[in-house]
C-alpha cells in the first residue's frame, strides 16, 4: 500500500496525491450510490417493514373504517397456536431432512460417476444438468402427469417391478405420499446443480494425493473415503446449506401441483406467507410468519455453520 | 498396446484389460441408466407434444409408447396454444423482464463490486460486511412488504415491478467482488499512473479481464430469474404482463386439462432455455462450479 501510493505519489505532482486520493473517494461513492439505494429500497426497507408490520394488523388493502393498529406479539400467539402453521414448519422440515441429505448424497455419486475420463462424458454431464435448465413449473406439470392415480406411467414402473403386487397409488391425492411424490421431483430437478459443484470439488483434490495413497497401497474404496471425502469437506459444507436453504423455501412445486393439499399434507411455510399475505391480505400476519422464516433460515445456516466448523467467509 | 497383445502371453495382462474393459461397459451401462431417468420426463414432454390425437397421448402415458412419436403427428396442439393465448406476448414478456433485469444487473453489481474491491475509501470495509450481510435474507421474507409497498406506488401489473427490485443483488456483488480482488493490483495502478480515472480502469482494464464472472453472473442470474414463480404470482393480474412461468401455470390450472396443449406450451418455455443451455454448456457447468467453490 504504501510503496503504491510513494510510486504514484513521484510520478505525480504532490499536490496532486491529495486530490486525487478525494477523486478515488468521489469515484467510489458514486460507482456505489445507485446500488446501495436499491438495495436499500427494495431489500433493506422491506426487511425492516417486515418486521414492524409483523407487530401490526395491516392489510394490504387498508379498511378505512379500521385503521391499523400495533397489535404487539398477537400475530406471534396466533401462530404459535394454529395448526396450519404447525403442519406447515412440520412438513417443511420433513422435506428438508430427507431431501437434503439424499441430493447432497445423490450429487456427490452422480459427481463421481461423471469424472471419469471416458469419452462422450460430457454428453452425460449436460444430460443429468438439462432438468436444472427446465422451469420449475414446466418440471412440475410434466411430473404432475406422470404422478396420474389410475394409469400414470410412475405407478405402471411401479407396478411393473413389483410384480403387479404394488400400487397402483393416489399419489398427489394421499396424504402420506403427496409430499414425498414432490420429494422425488425435487430431488430429480435441483441435483445436477449440486452434481456440478460436487464435479469442481472433485477436480480441485491434487492428484499426488491419490498417488501417495497408491504408494501406501490404499484401494479405491479406502481413497475414496481417506482422500476424496476429507478432500470434499467444504464443497460439502456449502453444498449442505445451499441445499438446505433452498428446501425451506419450497413452494412453486407445491403450489403448481397440489396447493398445499391434500388436506394440507403438502403445506408449506411459504404457502402459508402466500395465502395469508396474498390470498388473505393479511400483511401483518403474514410478515409475521415472513420473519420467523428469516429466523429459522438464519438459525439453520448458523447451526450448521457451527456445527460443520465452516471456515468459509460467507453463506 | 500393440496387436501383440492379442496372443496373450501373458495372462496377467490379459485378464487386466479384460478387467478394464468390464467395467468400461459397467460404467457406460450405469451412465446410460441415469441419464435415461433424467431424460424420460422430458422427453416424454417433446414426444406428447407433437401427438395431435389427445385421446391417445391418455392411452400411451401407461406404457413405453409415451416415448415413441408414432400415430398422428404434427404441430396441431402448438397452434392451439397460439389460438388460445398470446403465447408471443408471454415469451416477449419473460425475455425483456430477465434480459433487462440481468443486464442492468451486470452493469450496476460489478460497478459496486469494482469500488470494493479496487479503490481506497472511508466506510469500504463496512460496505462490503454490510452486503455479505444481507445475502443471507431469502427473497421470500421481503416479498409481503415489497407487494405492500408497489401497491402503494401504483406498480402492479408492469414491467418495472418485476424488473427493478431484482436489478442489484447482493451474491452477484460478491461474486464480482472475489473475482475483482483476484486480479493483480500492478495493473490498475499502471493506468492511474498514465492518468486514467477509475471510471476508465473499469471500463478499460477490469471489465475486458472479468469475462468469467461476467458470464458467471450472468448465467445464475438467468436461471434464477427465469424460473421465478412467486413474486410474478403476486404481481401481476392481466396477460399484458405476465411472464411464461405464471402463464403456464395458470393455463395447466384450466379445466378440462388438453394435455397435448399442455405439453406444447410446457415445450415451447422450455425449448429456448434448453437452447440457451445448450449453446453455453461449459460456461452454464463453469458457472455454477464457480458458484460454490473458493471463498
Amino acid at each position: 500500500m504504501i510503496s503504491e501510493s510513494s510510486i504514484s505519489n513521484i510520478k505525480l505532482h504532490k499536490k496532486n496525491g491529495s486530490s486525487l486520493r478525494k477523486r478515488e473517494t468521489f469515484a467510489a461513492w458514486s460507482f456505489c450510490a445507485l446500488p446501495l439505494f436499491f438495495l436499500f429500497l427494495f431489500l433493506v426497507t422491506p426487511f425492516i417493514i417486515a418486521f414492524v408490520v409483523s407487530f401490526t394488523d395491516q392489510r394490504l388493502i387498508p379498511n378505512p373504517n379500521l385503521p391499523t393498529q400495533f397489535i404487539a406479539l398477537r400475530n406471534f400467539l396466533r401462530l404459535f397456536s394454529n395448526p396450519n402453521f404447525h403442519q406447515a414448519l412440520l412438513n417443511t422440515f420433513i422435506f428438508a431432512v430427507i431431501v437434503v441429505p439424499l441430493q447432497t448424497f445423490l450429487a456427490l455419486l452422480l459427481a463421481v460417476l461423471v469424472n471419469q475420463k471416458l469419452r462422450f462424458i460430457n454428453l452425460f454431464r449436460t444430460i443429468y444438468f438439462s432438468p436444472v435448465v427446465t422451469t420449475m413449473v414446466v418440471v412440475s406439470i410434466i411430473w404432475y402427469f406422470l404422478y396420474n392415480p389410475g394409469e400414470g406411467l410412475i405407478n405402471q414402473m411401479i407396478s411393473f417391478i413389483s410384480f403387479g403386487k404394488l400400487g397402483p397409488y393416489n399419489w398427489l391425492n394421499d396424504t402420506a405420499l403427496a409430499l414425498p411424490a414432490i420429494m422425488i421431483l425435487s430431488v430429480w430437478q435441483g441435483v445436477g446443480f449440486q452434481m456440478v459443484i460436487y464435479l469442481a470439488g472433485l477436480q480441485g483434490i491434487p492428484d499426488e494425493l491419490y498417488e501417495a495413497g497408491r504408494v501406501d497401497g490404499a484401494n479405491a474404496w479406502q481413497q475414496f473415503w481417506q482422500i476424496t471425502i476429507p478432500q470434499l469437506r467444504n464443497t460439502t459444507i456449502f453444498v449442505i446449506i445451499s441445499t438446505t436453504i433452498l428446501a425451506f423455501k419450497l413452494f412453486t412445486q407445491v403450489w403448481v401441483m397440489t396447493k398445499g393439499g391434500p388436506q394440507g399434507a403438502t403445506k408449506t411455510i411459504i404457502v402459508l406467507l402466500y395465502e395469508e399475505g396474498f390470498k388473505m391480505l393479511r400483511v401483518g400476519y403474514a410478515s409475521a410468519i415472513g420473519v420467523l422464516f428469516f429466523l429459522i433460515v438464519l438459525a439453520v445456516s448458523l447451526i450448521q455453520r457451527v456445527y460443520l466448523k465452516e471456515e468459509r467467509a460467507v453463506i | 498396446m500393440t496387436g501383440v497383445d492379442v496372443t496373450v502371453k501373458n495372462p496377467q495382462r490379459f485378464s487386466f484389460k479384460f478387467r478394464k474393459k468390464l467395467s468400461m461397459i459397467l460404467s457406460y451401462s450405469l451412465l446410460i441408466v441415469v441419464a435415461l431417468f433424467f431424460l424420460f420426463p422430458i422427453v416424454f414432454m417433446f414426444v406428447s407434444s407433437i401427438k395431435n390425437n389427445e385421446t391417445q397421448i391418455i392411452r400411451d402415458m401407461s406404457s413405453i409408447s409415451a416415448f415413441i412419436p408414432y400415430g398422428d403427428l404434427g404441430l396441431k396442439n402448438y397452434f392451439d396454444v397460439f389460438r388460445q393465448m398470446p403465447f408471443a406476448r408471454f415469451m416477449f414478456n419473460s425475455v425483456f423482464i430477465v434480459g433487462s433485469t440481468v443486464l442492468t444487473g451486470l452493469v450496476l453489481n460489478s460497478m459496486i463490486a469494482y469500488a470494493l474491491a479496487r479503490l481506497r475509501f472511508k466506510g469500504r470495509g463496512f460496505i462490503l460486511s454490510f452486503i455479505i450481510a444481507l445475502i443471507i435474507i431469502p427473497t421470500e421474507v421481503v416479498v409481503i412488504p415489497l407487494l405492500l409497498m408497489v401497491n402503494r406506488i401504483g406498480w402492479l401489473d408492469s414491467y418495472q415491478v418485476q424488473i427493478v427490485p431484482f436489478i442489484v443483488d447482493a451474491f452477484s456483488i460478491f461474486l464480482f467482488y472475489q473475482f475483482f480482488v483476484g486480479l493483480p493490483k500492478s495493473l490498475d495502478e499502471a493506468a492511474k499512473i498514465d492518468g486514467a480515472n477509475p471510471f476508465q480502469v473499469y471500463w478499460k482494464i477490469i471489465v475486458p479481464l472479468s469475462k468469467p464472472v461476467f458470464a458467471t453472473v450472468a448465467i445464475l442470474q438467468f436461471l434464477f430469474r427465469w424460473g421465478d414463480f412467486l413474486w410474478p404470482l403476486m404481481v401481476t393480474r392481466g396477460y399484458e404482463y405476465r411472464p411464461l412461468p405464471v402463464a403456464i401455470q395458470q393455463f395447466f390450472s384450466q379445466d378440462p386439462k388438453v394435455w397435448g396443449d399442455i405439453f406444447a406450451f410446457a415445450s415451447m418455455v422450455t425449448i429456448p432455455s434448453l437452447i440457451i443451455f445448450l449453446l453455453f454448456q461449459k460456461w452454464f457447468i463453469h458457472s455454477v462450479a464457480s458458484s460454490g467453490i473458493k471463498g
